[in-house]
């Protein structure tokens, strides 16, 4: 008997000594850990929601040399994940201060309230963006939701020595890129001119905002959609062309066999943002140096244009209670010299700060591409201007399911666009949106 | 005088007792289980509604709109799909994992098992392993080009099989579940196993009972309530499946975001930010669940737990 008891007392014990660590311990609170110490005694503390890889050590510069402000770091899994975490505490308010933004989440963020107005601090640094990069945090108002980090125009990034090894010449149009295809395909069965974006709507919305599609639209206070408009669908026609014929691998990217493709040269070419030799540095590490750098194949070959994909912002939340200060530690963040020298060695992002744009060197992953920066600039220049809807989750969500499914082989990748169009119209009109001409 | 005094005060004290004894499961279950039921009810019945262009701050509005969400919801053939497929993938999977269990369990029981020990511990050992990290396992087992068993296929000269296309997805996640629950099935019919009575063993010995037949005639019958158990908890189980579907999503395109219901309550809720119809199929999925559990427990009640 009391042997007993006193072994339940010590249960009871340890659980209470577990509950109470519990409890202590938990992490819902929006201030994340990092590696500085926790603000002590500054007079004001901010927290900090981003992606961007090395964005802790660009912290740790700010708050030494401001020490009246203090900024927490907190590390998030990708644009997705921390979209879906934001628009959840939104609901609750338990936002963090400054959150990273993408471009094409801007609007559905405003429509749920989740973004503060900055107009007052960022006005005076409006001048270091381009009108078309500015208009997609301005959203057309005269309020302001972020500042802009970084853009991301595409490029053509093609292995060099195996272009050369086949005799590859780099394609200046579209239908270049088809024979090229049909001609990697005679040259080497088994690798592949590129990668279809399967699971990629980002990448596809670059290629189809190229072409000039324009997926939403405002006028006055309706919406237009136009998913599977006529321009789209030329694109769609002719990727899916490509995949029928099987002369364009159709597996989804970011995958460990994805990775290896792209690694051993079974893919040899891929259309990504001016971002993509830091992600390949981990995605095809034994790659370096060997990937050349070029203009996106073009529809009209008399002039060049290129889509973004992907791209964000960095926002001050509506639930901050600080946001001057907010603001002001974003202003440094994105024009401020040593700020954005150290955004571009350590966070490998091309800047949208045009200053900080003439800076750029070649990548750390690519040495011998000297002229990057100009090649990046065209490209940001040629950059067709887009407009974001309210509700870019769903449709990306509705891309993964229908062109992924056509892409197994079920239907035409045209028809899956109709299906996504049908599916965001729907969703829009259930929220209240007023669409137009659907 | 005294005596009644006490024993008034006595008799209050005890009982008083049950109710402080029953007070911290009931805190906890109002906070933790009534309570969040009772809000995605509450939620189920809302809905927003948008002003113009919706980009104004105050443009979002919640309100009530009855039982739009609901009719929704049943209308919606996703949701029925991922009802039908959920159903189709527990039809292949529990019979498969209760009898691999079921069968593990009477080998191990029968008088001439070997190394009894090492083999429980290896087969209950996948039930151990995280789900996610199975799932991650087997996906990096099914894709040819990194998986380690390309090069056995390489050196038979035959095409390793994808596992992965239309017609066998089902299957492939289906195994995933197969190779992390039938351990621990096989572990809860074992123990009911080794509680059976030696002495029954012993009459059907006598009577000219062989191995096998000593275990359908003999043993099955005997665990069929714990069969009954274990089928019903994996029942439970799997009609929620989400965790293997989701982990493999990635890696395939045969895989939606909508491919179960609870993957599409979780894609609704927080991809498509649409709380309230994800309330309203969550609510509508639960309530399936509970009359299946309950018509399930009514039909099997009497043949395992009546007049035993």
């Amino acid at each position: 008997m009391k042997s007993y008891r006193r072994v339940s007392a010590g249960f009871a014990g340890l659980t209470a000594a577990a509950l109470i660590a519990g409890c202590s311990s938990s992490s819902s609170s929006p201030s994340g850990s990092s590696s500085t110490a926790q603000g002590s005694g500054s007079a004001v503390d901010l927290t900090f929601w981003s992606w961007v890889p090395n964005m802790d050590k660009i912290v740790d510069v700010w708050n030494a040399s401001h020490p009246g402000v203090h900024v927490t770091f907190s590390k998030q899994a990708g644009g997705d994940a921390e979209a879906q975490k934001v628009l959840t505490s939104a609901k609750a308010h338990t936002m963090p201060d400054i959150i990273q933004a993408e471009y094409q989440e801007i609007p559905t963020m405003v429509s749920n309230n989740v973004l503060a107005d900055i107009a007052k601090q960022a006005n005076a640094v409006k001048g270091k963006f381009t009108p078309g990069i500015w208009n997609l945090v301005t959203l057309g108002g005269d309020a302001v939701y972020g500042l802009p980090q970084d853009s991301g125009p595409m490029l053509f990034f093609y292995r060099k020595s195996l272009f050369a090894k086949y005799g590859l010449a780099v394609p200046k149009t579209w239908d270049d890129y088809a024979a090229l295809a049909a001609q990697v395909k005679q040259k080497a069965p088994n690798a592949f001119l590129g990668a279809f974006p399967t699971v990629d709507p980002g990448e596809f919305a670059g290629l189809a905002q190229q072409a000039g599609a324009k997926w939403w639209g405002t006028s006055g206070s309706s919406w237009s959609v136009g998913l599977d408009d006529a321009t789209t669908k030329k694109v769609a026609d002719f990727w899916s062309g490509l995949v029928q014929a099987g002369r364009i691998d159709a597996e989804p990217a970011w995958t460990p066999a994805w990775n290896k493709a792209m690694d051993d040269g079974t893919i040899l070419s891929w259309t990504a943002g001016v971002w993509a030799p830091g992600t390949l540095s981990s995605v095809a590490a034994d790659t370096k140096d060997d990937w050349g750098v070029a203009q996106l194949p073009q529809w009209d070959a008399s002039s060049v244009a290129t889509g973004n994909w992907g791209g964000s912002s960095m926002a001050v939340t509506t639930d901050s209670k600080h946001k001057d200060a907010a603001a002001q530690f974003l202003v440094w963040l994105n024009t401020d010299k040593a700020a954005t020298d150290l955004l571009i060695s350590q966070a490998g992002v091309y800047p949208a700060d045009t200053d900080a744009q003439g800076r750029v060197a070649a990548p750390t992953f690519l040495p011998s591409v000297t002229d990057f920066a100009t090649i990046a600039k065209t490209a940001g220049d040629a950059t067709v201007p887009t407009t974001w809807g309210p509700d870019v989750s769903t449709a990306y969500a509705a891309y993964n399911d229908n062109v992924g499914k056509a892409a197994a082989g079920k239907g035409s990748l045209s028809d899956a666009f109709v299906a996504v169009q049908q599916a965001v119209v729907a969703d829009m009109k259930k929220a209240g949106f007023t669409v137009s001409g659907s | 005088m005294p005596t009644s005094r006490s024993r008034r005060y006595r008799s209050l004290g005890t009982r008083a007792v049950p109710y402080a004894a029953i007070a911290p499961a009931a805190v906890l279950f109002a906070a933790f289980f009534a309570t969040p039921i009772g809000f995605a009810i509450y939620m189920s019945l809302r809905g927003v509604h948008v002003k113009g262009l919706g980009l104004d701050p105050h443009a979002r509005v919640e309100k009530w709109v009855g039982t739009r969400n609901y009719s929704q919801a049943l209308g919606d053939s996703e949701l029925w799909h991922g009802v039908l497929r959920t159903l189709a993938y527990g039809a292949f999977l529990l019979p498969v994992m209760l009898g691999l269990a079921l069968l593990f369990a009477l080998l191990l029981d029968s008088a001439r098992a070997r190394l009894t020990r090492f083999a429980r511990l290896a087969i209950f050992l996948p039930y151990a392993v995280p789900v996610v990290i199975a799932s991650l396992l087997w996906g990096f087992l099914y894709l040819p080009t990194v998986s380690p068993f390309q090069p056995l296929f390489h050196f038979l000269g035959v095409p390793m099989p994808d596992v992965l296309s239309n017609s066998t997805i089902l299957f492939s996640v289906a195994n995933v579940g197969i190779w992390g629950g039938t351990g621990y099935n096989m572990i809860v019919i074992y123990t009911s196993l080794t509680a059976l009575p030696a002495d029954v063993y012993e009459a059907a010995k006598l009577d000219g009972c062989s191995e096998i037949a000593l275990a359908v005639r003999v043993k099955i019958p005997m665990v069929a309530p714990a069969l009954v158990l274990t089928g019903l908890f994996s029942i439970i189980a799997t009609l929620q499946v989400f965790s293997e579907p989701t982990t493999l999503m990635p890696i395939t395109k045969t895989i939606s975001s909508t491919w179960t219901p609870l993957m599409k309550i979780y894609n609704d809720a927080f991809g498509r930010n649409d709380l309230y119809e994800a309330a309203a199929e969550a609510v509508v999925v639960a309530v399936m669940m509970l009359v299946l559990s309950f018509s399930l427990l009514r039909v099997v009640n009497k043949r395992a737990f009546g007049d035993n």
